[in-house]
């Protein structure tokens, strides 16, 4: 008998397809289904934010950190904001630590809901997305509330909060955390127990826990695979420490208990954020009293000349940050974001550079999806949660 | 647990390495000579009392004027010991840095973009191919030497030539510094 001639198949996955969740490239070879090797290729979406933050003065870096993970935008801000007043040697007012944790929170649902809405859709569960969006939606009307600006609200100031939160606030936060615990009983009737998305996920995709670190992966795909390090209980920042919540983990490190952790996070940032929206009251500090920092409030700019002065200064020249380097993470979305900003002591910063957890998870893309099938790979990408605006900054 | 008590447990694992307590406002910070990294890497990460398992990032700074111009910054993370520490690696303008690859493997990117970015070469590396710029770009961008923002006329005919007194004065530009 002749013999067959096989030979593996080199196939082209982006920049331009649904599931790569905006423009990642995947250069696949294939044995028939079965994926012989991947080759990430990323840097579509590099927009030179660090390098541009370097020519903006401290503040202004605000509204380009939040275009870096357009989902989870107010995380880097909050990392950033953290970074700097770090240095600068600020204490947050008890207030404005409640007001970030709330909106770190419904950050972090609503961009759960994306990936949620996104990942059941393209293992086939379309409807999903409709439904996960549809939530979505009211936390951006929200974020229209406090700031103005539905996707990058820049409501997350060095040295507080841009203003007090505005009238009806409260009650629309409540009726969204009322609202949402069924609307996620909703979603799990449609996914937990469904026979096609299980068969699906369950034992695809696997990665260990050991091999997780090594690839420096933290964050939900580490605790599906066992770890219980979430950098709001292992490093607290913004009184963390002080809520009650638990950090949901897996064991089996596959597509299925990523699901399963993400969507306990979700049900865990509800607890999180009813406690914080009990604790915050209707109107007080937005901000701490560093003078520096914060610019004077409007009525004394009008009527005192060293208000006025100092108004001017923070917005023409800026504030001055002392010279040195800190690195400050917290718990995103994805994991952990972690914010290194260097300062020579003048009013622009020096160096400013994000620590991306969907670049780590691309990273790992290859190891995780290797002798797997092509249709398994749509599935991981989905389930790591990446965002290449976060990934290409 | 500080710099000082991590260069203890440090240096009996590394003889004769130069390691050094850094200034920082946050964690401990050391300097570690680029000869010896690796080792050193290694040995913080397979210490029990130090265990080091997760490399964070890999950054760097250029800290031009200053000699030497570069610092690559390292940051580890211990889960079971509730630990960060950073290291530091100063490199100069031709000199280069091990690899860590060896350690963790998650710094094969990390590592590619510094490259990519910053110019900084990665003995041992072997795929310091483009990451986050195009194939055929030219320059690393994150240099404080690199043109952004120029204030020149524009020239649609020829490119762009700055010399290196306007390449500073474009750093220095704008840059206000305050007694605190």
């Amino acid at each position: 008998m002749a013999e067959i001639r096989t030979e593996t198949m080199t196939v082209n996955m982006g920049p331009q397809h649904p599931s790569t969740h905006g423009v990642l490239r995947l250069v696949l070879e294939l044995d028939g289904e079965v994926i012989q090797s991947v080759m990430p290729t990323i840097g579509y979406l590099h927009t030179g934010i660090e390098k541009t933050a370097e020519q903006k003065k401290w503040q202004q870096v605000i509204p380009l950190v939040e275009r870096m993970d357009y989902l989870g935008a107010q995380s880097n801000s909050l990392a950033y904001a953290l970074a700097v007043e770090k240095l600068l040697g600020l204490t947050m007012p008890q207030r404005v630590n409640d007001i970030r944790v709330l909106i770190a929170e419904l950050q972090r649902m609503a961009s759960h809901l994306i990936w949620l809405g996104t990942h059941a859709m393209e293992i086939g569960a379309v409807s999903m997305l409709f439904y996960a969006i549809r939530e979505r939606e009211l936390l951006l009307n929200i974020n229209e509330l406090i700031a103005g600006f539905r996707f990058f609200p820049s409501y997350i100031r060095i040295g507080g909060l841009r203003e007090d939160l505005p009238r009806g606030f409260h009650e629309t936060v409540n009726e969204f955390l009322d609202r949402f615990p069924t609307k996620m009983d909703e979603f799990e009737r449609l996914l937990t127990k469904n026979d096609i998305f299980r068969r699906r996920t369950e034992g695809v995709g696997t990665i260990s826990l050991d091999n997780a670190f090594q690839w420096g992966l933290v964050g939900p795909i580490a605790r599906a695979a066992g770890s219980d390090y979430d950098v709001r209980k292992y490093f607290p920042y913004c009184g963390y420490e002080t809520y009650d919540f638990t950090v949901p983990t897996a064991s089996e490190g596959d597509v299925y208990a990523r699901y399963r952790v993400r969507i306990a996070e979700m049900r865990q940032s509800i607890t999180i954020a009813k406690q914080a929206i009990q604790r915050i009251t209707p109107t007080g500090v937005w901000a701490c009293d560093d003078t520096r920092v914060v610019p004077p409030p409007k009525d004394k700019v009008y009527t005192e000349m060293e208000a006025l002065i100092q108004h001017f200064l923070i917005y023409s020249q800026g504030f001055t940050v002392p010279e040195g380097d800190c690195y400050v993470p917290i718990e995103g979305p994805r994991g952990e974001h972690g914010c290194y900003i260097v300062s020579d002591g003048s009013n622009r910063p020096w160096r400013v550079k994000m620590r991306a957890p969907s670049f780590m998870a691309i990273q790992a893309i290859p190891f995780i999806v290797q002798n797997g099938l092509i249709a398994d790979l749509v599935a991981v990408i989905g389930s790591t949660d990446v965002v290449m605006g976060d990934c290409d900054r | 647990m500080d710099s000082s008590a991590i260069i203890d447990i440090l240096q009996p694992l590394v003889p004769g390495a130069a390691l050094e307590a850094g200034r920082s406002v946050d964690f401990a910070t050391i300097y570690v000579p680029a000869d010896r990294l690796v080792e050193t890497c290694r040995a913080l990460r397979d210490t029990p009392s130090l265990d080091f398992k997760v490399l964070a990032e890999v950054t760097a700074a250029d800290y031009l004027p200053r000699e030497p111009r570069y610092e690559v910054v390292y940051h580890l993370l211990s889960i079971s010991k509730k630990l960060r520490l950073r290291l530091k690696v100063r490199v100069g303008n031709d000199a280069s840095v091990p690899t860590v690859q060896g350690v963790w493997r998650g710094a094969a990117w990390p590592e590619r973009e510094v490259w990519d970015m910053f110019g900084i070469v990665f003995d041992g590396h072997g795929d310091l191919r483009r990451l986050l710029m195009p194939e055929d770009w030219e320059g690393h961008p994150a240099r404080k030497d690199y043109p952004v923002q120029i204030r020149k006329a524009a020239q649609t005919y020829e490119p762009l030539e700055v010399s290196e007194q306007e390449f500073r004065a474009n750093i220095e530009r704008d840059r206000v510094k305050r007694a605190h």
